[in-house]
């Protein structure tokens, strides 16, 4: 390996910031035809990483070399033009346009006046597009797509350049396992053309099946590198954080209360359908499936959003309507949303006002919110969930992902729930976060509230579920307990296979 | 290659005075130009800074700030309000058309009756409907004027007996020898501050305005915040409206027209974001006075009416272009 010169070479970056010292003489390097991950908690210096890569923040020491020749990037369209493409988590698509005009973007093949050349941009983009073997052309509107599609136009876009190094973060944040299987191929491709990949990603799963060596980051600082075929995820999980994981089934049985929750054919439109299930006081309840399969859609109607074509919703043993998230909130139940930044917080706010917002017209002292009163309940939620901030005056905003998590967690514990709903707990949370809010769902279980959990990882639910609800496409098709479920007969369930005979 | 650990103190020391004294420049940004504008007036002509004239620009400045109040709340909640001016050209006409009609005692609360009717359909509009605020208050602009015109019949609107009355105390009294204008902004300024800054609603406001979906997940009747804002921006409107009713006792159809640009200026020149979620009164009171005290200086320094409106945007673009620039640590946008 060592004889190859690297595709892209960074070596001793140090990035400053006013008071802290980001990256902290960061070296590393990508051979051709190699996929290299990058690894590090939230907060241990990725972003920044990837932003002086993208010529967005320029550094304060060290250099990079693509290929022999250092280089400078002065701004992201420089970085393009030296070979460094990114393939962001956050898509920067054109919604309105159309694949082509997406992928050639200001670089539009042009006949005379001035007239954009369609006819060669979209034969230069079907060509493009057949390598990818995508399912849609180059006329496609990209509104259109769906999420994992819209990534492939990113890829292709980036296939456009003669790219050195290609930077994929995240990229199956939002992706099915289907859609997943169809990544890795033209991450495969990639490879086989002596393209360089650096690779970000929290799943362990994807970082071991695809990629050839492992970088790892902590506290702005290089970890060192190890060959994935010769390593494990403890050793990585190690090198992040110091500490090792438990990543397995849910032992723990609690006690079971009373049903908090029970749901009675309930439908909506062709969303889901006769969905029928109880949750109990003490009692964690996965939903598990594939994405578009319901599960999120029945937590909005739980929760006012949606309001169902038929069925009942039964709040300890009593019939609800619930026409708006002020109604649920207002019977006990909770939601802590799939979209953190988007649904669960006010990133413009301070922690604790974020904490406090479903009640801060209860937390009165005469007319006025009593801050005393909000303080406190801060405090005792940043105790009890660890998290860490230098205040309640910080803004949520500047908050880790895993801390960002808990101040919504928090915000609902305060109220004390009948229901706590969590979709996706801990989607783009770091691997320790992730383990503490897996034990934080369990305690809250255990100290008797009704938990439903709706997740697309299977380790997350097999660990903190006691039950586990299958869903596909709109119906549920089986419920097993942590006893019954087994890796195979749970991916039987969600690809629409019934048992032959239904669990009583 | 290296597969070795490396670990390295880590180094954090060092920049920290430094880092301060700039964060509190971006902070301040548009005080440091609001001190810089006053130092040079003062320099050009040394009336500006003579106790008369500061209250004067006060006083005149009373009727924009009190609309500005109202409007902080809409901005912050994440809307705009471009109606102001139209808004209170017709509170204006209205009150006085009513105080020759019912008497001054029965005209103000008939005419704040009114005007609150004509916040709450924008409301409702913005609020309940979810249309977009840009539109529905430009298109308010039009209708509010047009049914200005309507109940006047496009004739100006005069107090027939102008010594005779105690309606004349809102915009030519005076109190401890401050004008009343400058106490009903002061008070009502403290007031709309406190319920921004300390009540339940306010911070509703700013959750809203900050992230509206969060808002709703978090159980924020959202719609009924964005309703309540528009209503106390037609409250401040028809104080504006009763304050210059009383100091002119007469009035034409147009003497809001254009106003709503001002206020708007002075709720972002004070910092509060377009986008929602940010600002304060007290910032907006800031905001207030550097657009009076430039348009005062400009008009000390001897430049033609007609020119300060040019000079007047002028630098509030640049007052805000310093203030963005300092946020940002540089005076160009850092992404070509």
């Amino acid at each position: 390996m060592t004889d190859k010169t690297p595709a892209l070479r960074l070596e001793n970056i140090v990035k400053t910031f006013p008071g802290v010292r980001a990256l902290d003489g960061v070296s590393f390097e990508v051979l051709p035809g190699e996929v290299h991950a990058l690894m590090g908690e939230n907060g241990a210096g990725k972003s920044t990483l990837m932003k002086v890569l993208g010529g967005i923040h320029q550094p304060n020491e060290g250099r990079i070399l693509v290929g022999e020749e250092p280089v400078v990037m002065a701004n992201p369209l420089d970085a393009k033009a030296k070979g460094i493409v990114f393939i962001h988590q956050e898509l920067s698509l054109a919604e309105e346009l159309t694949v082509a005009e997406n992928i050639y973007l200001g670089e539009l093949p042009r006949k005379s006046f001035g007239r954009v050349d369609w006819k060669t941009l979209h034969a230069r983009t079907d060509e493009i597009l057949a390598q990818l073997k995508v399912g849609f052309d180059a006329r496609t509107v990209v509104g259109t797509l769906s999420i994992a599609n819209q990534q492939m136009v990113e890829i292709a876009r980036a296939l456009t350049v003669d790219a050195k190094a290609v930077i994929f973060d995240e990229p199956t944040a939002s992706l099915t396992d289907a859609e997943k299987v169809v990544l890795f191929e033209v991450i495969e491709d990639l490879k086989r053309q002596g393209v360089g990949i650096i690779y970000i990603s929290h799943r362990m799963e994807e970082i071991f099946r695809i990629t050839d060596r492992i970088s790892v980051l902590r506290d702005g600082q290089y970890r060192g590198t190890l060959v994935t075929a010769e390593t494990d995820e403890d050793e990585v999980t190690q090198l992040m954080i110091g500490r090792s994981l438990d990543l397995s089934r849910n032992e723990s049985h609690a006690e079971l209360g009373d049903v908090a929750v029970e749901v009675r054919g309930l439908s909506c439109g062709d969303l889901y359908r006769d969905v029928s299930f109880e949750i109990r006081r003490g009692e964690v309840v996965g939903f598990y499936g594939l994405v578009g399969a319901g599960r999120t859609e029945i937590a909005e109607t739980l929760f006012g959003l949606r309001e169902p074509s038929f069925g009942q919703i039964l709040l300890d043993g009593e019939e609800v309507r619930l026409h708006s998230p002020a109604d649920a909130i207002a019977r006990g139940i909770s939601l802590v949303p799939e979209d953190r930044k988007g649904q669960g917080l006010v990133l413009g706010m301070n922690c604790r006002d974020n904490m406090t917002l479903p009640q801060v017209d209860d937390l009165k002292a005469g007319p006025f919110v009593a801050e005393g009163a909000e303080v406190a309940i801060f405090d005792q939620y940043r105790d009890r969930l660890d998290i860490r901030t230098p205040g309640w005056r910080q803004l949520v905003g500047n908050l880790s992902g895993g801390n960002q998590q808990k101040i919504v967690i928090g915000k609902w514990l305060s109220m004390h729930p009948t229901l706590l709903i969590v979709d996706e707990p801990t989607r783009g949370i770091d691997v320790g976060s992730k383990s503490e809010i897996h034990k934080l769902v369990r305690d809250l279980a255990a100290q008797g509230y009704a938990v439903m959990v709706i997740s697309s990882e299977m380790p997350e639910v097999l660990h903190v579920s006691d039950r586990i609800v299958a869903m596909y496409h709109g119906e549920l098709i089986r419920s097993f307990t942590s006893d019954e479920v087994t890796e195979d007969n749970l991916i039987q369930a969600i690809s629409g296979i019934r048992p032959d005979e239904k669990a009583a | 290659m290296s597969e070795a650990m490396q670990s390295r103190p880590a180094a954090r020391t060092g920049g920290l005075t430094g880092a301060k004294v700039g964060t509190f420049l971006a902070r301040q940004g548009i005080l440091i130009a609001f001190v810089l504008f006053m130092v040079g007036f003062t320099v050009a002509n040394e009336r500006f800074l003579e106790p008369d004239n500061i209250l004067g620009v006060i006083r005149s400045s009373a009727i924009l700030g009190v609309m500005a109040l109202g409007v902080t709340f809409v901005v912050i909640s994440g809307n705009l309000d471009l109606s102001v001016g139209s808004l209170m050209s017709f509170s204006t006409i209205v009150v006085l058309d009513l105080h020759d009609k019912l008497g001054p005692a029965l005209a103000i609360p008939a005419m704040f009756a009114m005007t609150l009717a004509i916040g709450a359909v924008i409301g409702f509009l913005v609020g309940y409907l979810r249309l977009n605020s840009l539109i529905v208050t430009l298109g308010m602009l039009s209708a509010i004027h047009g049914l200005t015109l309507t109940y006047s019949g496009g004739q100006n609107m005069d107090i027939a007996d102008k010594e005779g009355t105690w309606f004349s105390v809102f915009g030519q009294g005076e109190a401890l020898g401050i004008p009343v204008p400058i106490l009903i902004f002061a008070a009502l300024a403290a007031l709309l501050g406190i319920v921004l800054a300390k009540t339940p609603f306010g911070r509703k406001v700013y959750a809203v305005g900050g992230n509206g979906t969060a808002a709703t997940f978090s159980g924020i009747r959202r719609a009924r915040v964005v309703f309540s804002c528009y209503l106390v921006s037609a409250f401040c409107v028809a104080t504006a409206g009763l304050i210059q009713a009383s100091r002119s006792m007469g009035s034409q159809n147009t003497v809001g027209q254009g106003m709503e640009l001002e206020v708007l200026a002075a709720v972002i020149l004070g910092g509060a974001s377009l986008m929602g979620g940010s600002g304060t009164i007290f910032k907006t009171v800031i905001g207030v006075l550097i657009l009076g005290f430039i348009q005062n200086g400009l008009l000390l320094i001897g430049l033609e009416f007609y020119v300060q409106y040019v000079v007047t945007w002028i630098i509030i673009i640049l007052a805000v272009w310093l203030d963005v620039a300092a946020k940002r640590g540089r005076l160009l946008s850092p992404i070509a």
